[in-house]
């Protein structure tokens, strides 16, 4: 299919991701797929596909890319000046680009990971059921890295050139608060390595994200957090978890987390708060903030029906 | 048997705390017998327990640990044997005679030592292919290395503690390396992408190349 956009400057780091690949997890691959999954679905929503379609996830600083073909875009997730032929352009919904149209980005303002959905989805590799991008197999996304100067972005859909959708928007209010760096938590299965103290620092923080933060996880600056007990044998681990190593700094488990490890887990940050976590870049305070089941389920509840108003 | 949220779309089912054969075989039972159910998404057996991701829209926390403590107490179907892989391993790694002087062994003695079981994967997972093997021989148990490796080569076969394993992509590692081979464990073109799954048998055999 004849591309719809062709990559000028890639940007930072910029890969095809998806929903993920869980069905890969048993054979220790991470499952992958967008960091902000809420802005993933919503980008995509908004231009009219089904929110397991392929977006690009384009980190601290956009790419800069040129309509091949009239096609309906969309640009969600972090705020990273997003322009259209030099001009300012709104997030969060339709725009429609004709030819020769260049998307580009100034200077990152809030958030780290921004997504583009096209109408009609992204032509992408599948890998184990997913069109995340994985680096570490080179598979998966375009040819399994990241984008590059000149490759083309092409369809997965036939398309007529028109917008499917138009005038779709995700008022602010819909959208996560991005600016509150508080990550709602349940407390984990091995919270009991913590004394009283510790669990008191644990959900009162503040902690910071280190520079060693990328799609893996984040390890985290702060209180140290004193562990007790042997160690574990391993076990399955999960996006959202928070792990505690020797040396008592915390890491916060992202999309492309180590599948199993034995280091103990205590909390879990929740669905509805995983977008929050994935907006955060080094130096962000963040605190974790222990709640139910129950309030989790309402929190998760809220979002659903926030993209609920896209469908 | 202890059940705890992992966050609010994910739980651990526990079995048991110790590496032992049994409790791994009906890990991964329950495992198997879990994804077969609408509300599970994916279950995946450790050493000891389940982690299972589940569908909050269809079922919460309280009554799929109820579900998972009623087929826990089930008796498990009679596990198959898994299949038995051939390993040929050129013992000649880094850290052998390093191994080798620690636990008051020749080299010889180390491979003959680690070439003898028949090993169990308890579980694959951390990298891509890595499959956690075990028991090892309790005369060849050590602890890790105090400063991890920033790069071991694929190929590498490594101990520590009472595991063993082959390391399938270059990666960091805290292990002892006291042999490589040429087998490759990670097939990322092939569905799914790994040599070894739970619940395999796996027999090491020294060989020169």
């Amino acid at each position: 299919m004849s591309a719809a956009l062709r990559v000028v400057e890639p940007g930072l780091f910029t890969t095809v991701q998806d929903l993920g690949r869980p069905n890969a997890i048993a054979s220790g691959v991470p499952s992958g797929g967008a960091m902000d999954r809420f802005a993933h679905r919503a980008a995509n929503l908004v231009v009219g596909n089904a929110e397991s379609e392929a977006t690009l996830e384009c980190t601290l600083t956009g790419p800069h890319l040129v309509a091949e073909r009239p096609c309906l875009i969309a640009v969600t997730g972090a705020d990273l000046d997003l322009r259209v032929n030099e001009q300012a352009a709104p997030m969060w919904t339709g725009i429609f680009l004709g030819r020769a149209d260049r998307l580009t980005f100034g200077a990152r303002r809030s958030g780290s990971r921004a997504y583009i959905a096209i109408a009609g989805g992204i032509e992408a590799d599948r890998w184990l059921g997913s069109a995340s991008t994985n680096l570490m197999a080179g598979r998966g996304g375009m040819h399994g890295r990241n984008l590059k100067a000149g490759d083309q972005i092409s369809g997965a859909h036939i398309s007529n050139g028109r917008p499917a959708v138009s005038g779709v928007h995700l008022p602010a209010h819909l959208r996560p608060d991005y600016s509150d760096h508080t990550l709602f938590a349940i407390a984990g299965p091995h919270v009991n390595v913590l004394d009283a103290d510790g669990r008191a620092l644990l959900f009162g923080g503040p902690f910071k994200v280190s520079r060693e933060a990328d799609r893996m996880g984040y390890r985290l600056e702060g209180p140290k957090l004193i562990t007790s007990g042997e160690e574990l044998l391993s076990f399955g681990l999960t996006t959202g978890a928070v792990q505690v190593p020797h040396g008592g700094q915390p890491i916060l488990l992202m999309a492309d987390h180590q599948t199993a490890g034995g280091y103990p887990v205590v909390a879990g940050v929740v669905s509805a708060s995983i977008p929050i976590a994935a907006q955060l870049v080094p130096g962000d305070e963040l605190r974790f903030a222990e709640i139910t089941l129950e309030r989790a389920r309402q929190l998760r509840v809220l979002m659903a029906a926030a993209l609920d108003t896209l469908r | 048997m202890r059940i705890h949220p992992l966050g609010d779309t994910a739980l651990l089912a526990e079995l048991g705390m110790r590496l032992d054969t049994a409790l791994n075989t009906r890990a991964i039972a329950l495992a198997t017998a879990l994804k077969k159910r609408r509300d599970v998404r994916q279950a995946v057996a450790g050493y000891a327990g389940v982690t299972v991701h589940f569908d909050p829209d269809q079922t919460t926390f309280d009554a799929l640990g109820a579900a998972i403590k009623r087929l826990a107490a089930k008796r498990p179907p009679m596990a198959e044997p898994g299949r038995l892989h051939r390993i040929p391993v050129v013992y000649e790694g880094p850290d052998l005679e390093g191994v080798a002087a620690r636990l008051t062994l020749s080299p010889q003695q180390v491979a003959d030592l680690h070439s003898k079981p028949i090993y169990r994967v308890f579980l694959v997972g951390f990298v891509p292919g890595w499959a956690y093997l075990g028991p090892l021989p309790e005369e060849l148990e050590l602890p890790r290395r105090h400063v991890p490796r920033t790069q071991v080569p694929a190929g590498s076969v490594a101990i520590a503690g009472r595991q063993t394993g082959i390391y399938p992509l270059p990666t960091p590692g805290g292990w002892h390396l006291i042999g490589h081979t040429s087998v490759k464990l990670f097939l990322p073109d092939r569905d799914p992408p790994c040599l070894f799954r739970a619940g395999d048998r796996v027999k090491f055999f020294a060989s020169t190349t």
